[in-house]
C-alpha cells in the first residue's frame, strides 16, 4: 500500500465537488461525510443509491453530483451496481468504451437499506466478488419515514417507534463484522467529524479493487433530536467515549485506526442528544447508563488487551 | 435451414443466442431453469460470447438486468411465477428507467397453494408495469418472440423492455420442431444494439432514474411510458412484417384462425390455444361456423385488431387462464372495454376460467362452451362467468378430503 497523501488536515480538498442546495436537513451528518468522501472519489463514479433521505439529493431536473448517479430500490442497489459494473466491464472487452471512460461503481444507501433489506443483495455482491464501493450512511433509524428504529438503532435510543421510558429494546447490529465475514476487500468505519482518518480510509479503498464497504456513522439533528450546530462535536464524542470505534477490515485483520487515549464517558454523548433525554430526566437511569458504559468498556478491553 | 427438436426453453435460449446477448443476470426456479442452465453451457464452452452472472433473487436480477441495460449492452433474463412475483417491484421500475431488455417469463400458477403447473396469473400481474408482452403458443414461436422482442424494445419509439411469455411444462418441456435461423439472416433482422444516450461514461455523465417530487412531473413521465407502449403496435407490426420477409414466417400482433366467415370465435392466448384450435377444426367438421382469435401481443394492447376480427360474430367466448380474484378473467374484463360502445362489437361476450394450475381444457368443454355462447346469441341473455370444472374433479377432491379426515381421525384416536 502506498504511503497516504492525506497526512495533516491541510492534506484534504479544499475544492469541493458536490453541489450544495440540497434537501438533506441542516446538520446533516451524512451529507458532511458524503461531502468528504466525493471530493476524494471525484466525479468518475457514478452513484447506485438504494430508497432513504439521500434519494433526495437527485431530484429532478437537479444533481449536485458531477458525475452519474441510478436509483434503484430499497433493497437491491449492490445489484443494481453489480449490472452497471459488468456492462461496463464487456464494453470495454468489445472495445465499445475507451478505459479511460470507466467508472468506479459506488453504492450509496442508509441504514435501513445497509443493515436489513439489502444486506441480502449487499452479501450477494460481496459473495460474487463484485469490484464496487459500499458508502452506508448510518444514521441508526430510518431516518427519512421520521426516525422509526432500524437494525442499526442503538440499545436505549427512543425513537418514533420506541418512545417507552427505557428506549430501544434491541442492541444496534454489527454490520462491520456482517460485512468482513464475508472476506471482502476492504471493511472501514468513519465519520465526517474526522475528515483525515476519513480520507486516508477513502484513498485505500480506491487503490484496492473487489467489494469495499464503508460505513460512515451520519449524527442526524432530526432523528437523534440536538441542535444541527453541534453535529461534528457529536461525531467527535461519538469517537472520544468509545462509542463509534474507527477501524478497517483489511487482508484479513482488523485494524483500529484512532484508538481514544482516554475515552470520556459515554454519558457525554448521550446527554446531548433528546433521543437518550429519557435517560437523564425525570431521574437518571443509572442502571441503564452503566450497562452502555459497560459494553463500550467491555468492546474496548477486548480491542487494549 | 434446419429443423430441430428443441423444448421451449430450448427455443427461448437459442432466441436469446442469435440476439447476441451480451449479459444474462440468472436465478433458477422451475420451470424455467432449463433456459438458463442452457445459456450457461453455451457460455462455458465458448459456443456464444457473453456474460452469465447468478444473482440471490430475482429482485436483484431484474436489478441488474435494467441497470446493465441502462449502461448501453444488451441483456437478456428469464423467470417464472413466484420469481417473477418477488421481482416485481423491479419489473415495474425498470420499465421507468426505459430499459429495452427482454425477459423470458415461464407462466406457472401462483401460490397459494404452491404450484409447478402453468396458468396466467403471474403474468397477468406484470400487466400494468410497462413491460410489453408477447404470448407463444409453439416453441418457434418462442425462439422468433424473443428476436422479435428485442427490434421491439431497442426501437427508438419504444424504449422499453419486453416479456416474452411461454406456458410452463405444455411449452418449456414439450419438445417441437423448430427452425434455428442462420446468424446472417438474423443479423439482418436485428440489428446491433444503439443505446443512444441510455449509458454511464466519465465524459457524459447523466442522472437515470430519478425521483420527482409532484404529480407534474410524475404524470409526464408515466405518460411517456404509456404513449411509447402505445406506439408498439406499429412498431409490431412492422417488425414482424420484416420478420416474415427474412425468415418468411408471420407472427402477427393477433392471430386469427378459421374465424372470418365463423359466427361464434374463441379467444385465448398461449399455448392452450392449440387446444381451441384443434376443437375448432372438430367443430368445423360438424358443421359448425366456430373460430378461434389468438391476441400474440398482449401489451400493448391490440385492441383495433380485435375489434376488427370481431366486429359482427355473433358471440364470442373469452377464455381465461387466469383468475382476479373477485372479478374473474383479465382477458375477459380487457376485451369487454376494448369493444363496449363500439360499432359491430359482438352482441354477447361470455366468460370462461380454466386450464388453472395446468388443469385441461377437453375438447368436450370446447364444444360444450361454443353451445353455451351460441345459445346466449340466440337469447340475447349472457350467462355468468362460468369456472370451469367437471364432477370427476370433484369428486377426486372430496376423496382427497375424506382421506385427510379419515388420516386425521385415526391419528386422534390413537393412544
Amino acid at each position: 500500500m502506498n504511503e497516504s497523501r492525506f497526512k495533516r488536515m491541510k492534506d484534504l480538498p479544499s475544492t469541493h465537488l458536490l453541489g450544495s442546495g440540497t434537501p438533506m436537513c441542516s446538520g446533516c451528518g451524512g451529507l458532511e461525510a458524503l461531502h468528504e468522501i466525493y471530493d476524494i472519489l471525484g466525479p468518475k463514479t457514478v452513484f447506485v443509491n438504494a430508497a432513504g433521505c439521500m434519494t433526495l439529493l437527485a431530484v429532478y431536473p437537479f444533481t449536485p453530483f458531477r458525475g452519474s448517479w441510478l436509483y434503484t430500490a430499497m433493497a437491491s442497489a449492490p445489484a443494481g451496481a453489480q449490472g452497471i459494473r459488468d456492462a461496463l466491464d464487456i464494453l470495454i472487452e468489445q472495445q465499445r468504451l475507451p478505459v479511460e471512460e470507466d467508472l468506479e461503481v459506488v453504492v450509496l444507501t442508509g441504514d435501513g437499506a445497509a443493515y436489513g433489506m439489502g444486506l441480502s443483495s449487499t452479501s450477494g455482491a460481496m459473495e460474487r466478488d463484485l469490484n464496487f464501493l459500499y458508502i452506508c450512511y448510518d444514521n441508526e433509524g430510518y431516518g427519512n419515514t421520521g426516525q422509526q428504529f432500524s437494525g442499526a438503532t442503538p440499545h436505549a435510543a427512543r425513537t418514533a417507534t420506541s418512545k417507552g421510558p427505557h428506549g430501544f429494546a434491541g442492541f444496534k447490529k454489527d454490520l462491520f463484522s456482517i460485512w468482513a465475514a464475508h472476506k471482502p476487500s476492504y471493511v472501514a468505519t468513519v465519520i465526517g467529524a474526522e475528515p483525515l482518518d476519513l480520507a486516508r480510509k477513502i484513498e485505500k479503498a480506491m487503490q484496492l479493487k473487489g467489494p469495499r464497504l464503508i460505513i460512515a456513522l451520519a449524527p442526524c439533528p432530526t432523528g437523534w433530536d440536538y441542535d444541527p450546530r453541534e453535529s461534528a462535536d457529536i461525531g467527535k464524542l461519538a469517537v472520544s467515549t468509545g462509542v463509534w470505534p474507527l477501524k478497517e477490515y483489511v487482508d484479513g485483520r482488523v485494524v483500529h485506526t484512532k484508538v481514544p487515549k482516554q475515552r470520556q464517558p459515554v454519558e457525554d454523548y448521550l446527554e446531548k442528544q433528546g433521543r437518550f433525554a429519557h435517560l437523564f430526566e425525570p431521574q437518571r437511569n443509572e442502571q441503564l447508563l452503566q450497562e452502555l458504559q459497560n459494553s463500550i468498556d467491555s468492546y474496548w478491553a477486548e480491542i487494549e488487551h | 435451414m434446419t429443423r430441430t427438436l428443441l423444448t421451449g426453453n430450448a427455443a427461448a435460449a437459442w432466441g436469446a443466442r442469435l440476439a447476441s446477448v451480451d449479459y444474462v443476470p440468472a436465478f433458477p426456479i422451475t420451470p424455467q431453469t432449463e433456459i438458463i442452465e442452457t445459456l450457461a453451457a453455451w457460455l462455458d464452452r465458448d459456443e456464444m460470447p457473453g456474460r452469465l452472472v447468478m444473482l440471490e433473487s430475482e429482485h436483484s436480477m431484474i436489478t441488474a438486468a435494467g441497470a446493465a441495460a441502462t449502461s448501453g449492452v444488451r441483456v437478456f433474463t428469464a423467470t417464472s411465477s413466484q420469481g417473477l412475483l418477488y421481482g416485481m417491484e423491479m419489473v415495474y421500475t425498470v420499465a421507468g428507467w426505459r430499459a429495452p431488455f427482454v425477459m423470458v417469463n415461464v407462466s406457472r400458477g401462483l401460490a397459494s397453494p404452491l404450484t409447478l403447473e402453468p396458468d396466467h396469473t403471474d403474468i397477468m400481474a406484470a400487466r400494468d408495469s410497462g413491460f410489453l408482452q408477447i404470448h407463444c403458443a409453439s416453441c418457434q414461436e418462442v425462439l422468433d418472440s424473443v428476436l422479435i422482442a428485442y427490434r421491439l424494445a431497442e426501437d427508438h419509439r419504444v424504449r422499453l423492455p419486453v416479456i416474452v411469455n411461454l406456458d410452463g411444462f405444455y411449452l418449456s418441456f414439450t419438445r417441437e420442431p423448430v427452425e434455428i435461423p442462420e446468424a446472417d439472416a438474423v443479423s439482418r433482422f436485428l440489428p446491433p444494439f444503439d443505446a443512444e444516450s441510455t449509458r454511464f461514461s466519465a465524459s457524459a455523465p447523466t442522472s437515470q432514474a430519478v425521483a420527482v417530487l409532484s404529480g407534474t412531473p410524475y404524470s409526464y413521465f408515466r405518460y411517456e411510458c404509456h404513449l411509447a407502449a402505445q406506439n408498439a403496435i406499429t412498431v409490431y407490426d412492422e417488425a414482424a412484417a420484416v420478420f416474415a420477409s427474412v425468415f418468411g414466417r408471420h407472427h402477427e400482433a393477433v392471430e386469427a384462425y378459421r374465424s372470418e366467415d365463423a359466427d361464434i370465435v374463441f379467444v385465448m392466448i398461449g399455448s392452450f390455444a392449440t387446444k381451441a384450435r384443434e376443437a375448432v377444426d372438430r367443430l368445423r367438421e360438424a358443421g359448425q361456423a366456430v373460430g378461434l382469435v389468438r391476441p400474440r401481443l398482449l401489451r400493448p394492447y391490440p385492441a383495433e385488431q380485435l375489434l376488427r376480427l370481431l366486429a359482427g360474430k355473433r358471440g364470442v367466448a373469452v377464455i381465461d387462464q387466469n383468475l382476479s380474484m373477485g372479478m374473474g378473467g383479465v382477458l375477459h374484463t380487457e376485451l369487454s372495454a376494448a369493444l363496449y360502445g363500439k360499432p359491430g362489437a359482438p352482441a354477447v361476450l361470455l366468460s370462461f376460467i380454466g386450464g388453472l394450475g395446468g388443469r385441461d381444457i377437453t375438447p368436450e368443454e370446447f364444444y360444450e362452451i361454443a353451445a353455451v355462447t351460441r345459445q346466449a346469441a340466440e337469447d340475447g341473455v349472457v350467462p355468468p362467468p362460468r369456472l370451469l370444472y367437471s364432477r370427476d374433479e370433484h369428486r377426486e377432491v372430496t376423496k382427497l378430503q375424506a382421506i385427510a379426515h379419515t388420516e386425521r381421525n385415526e391419528l386422534e384416536s390413537k393412544p
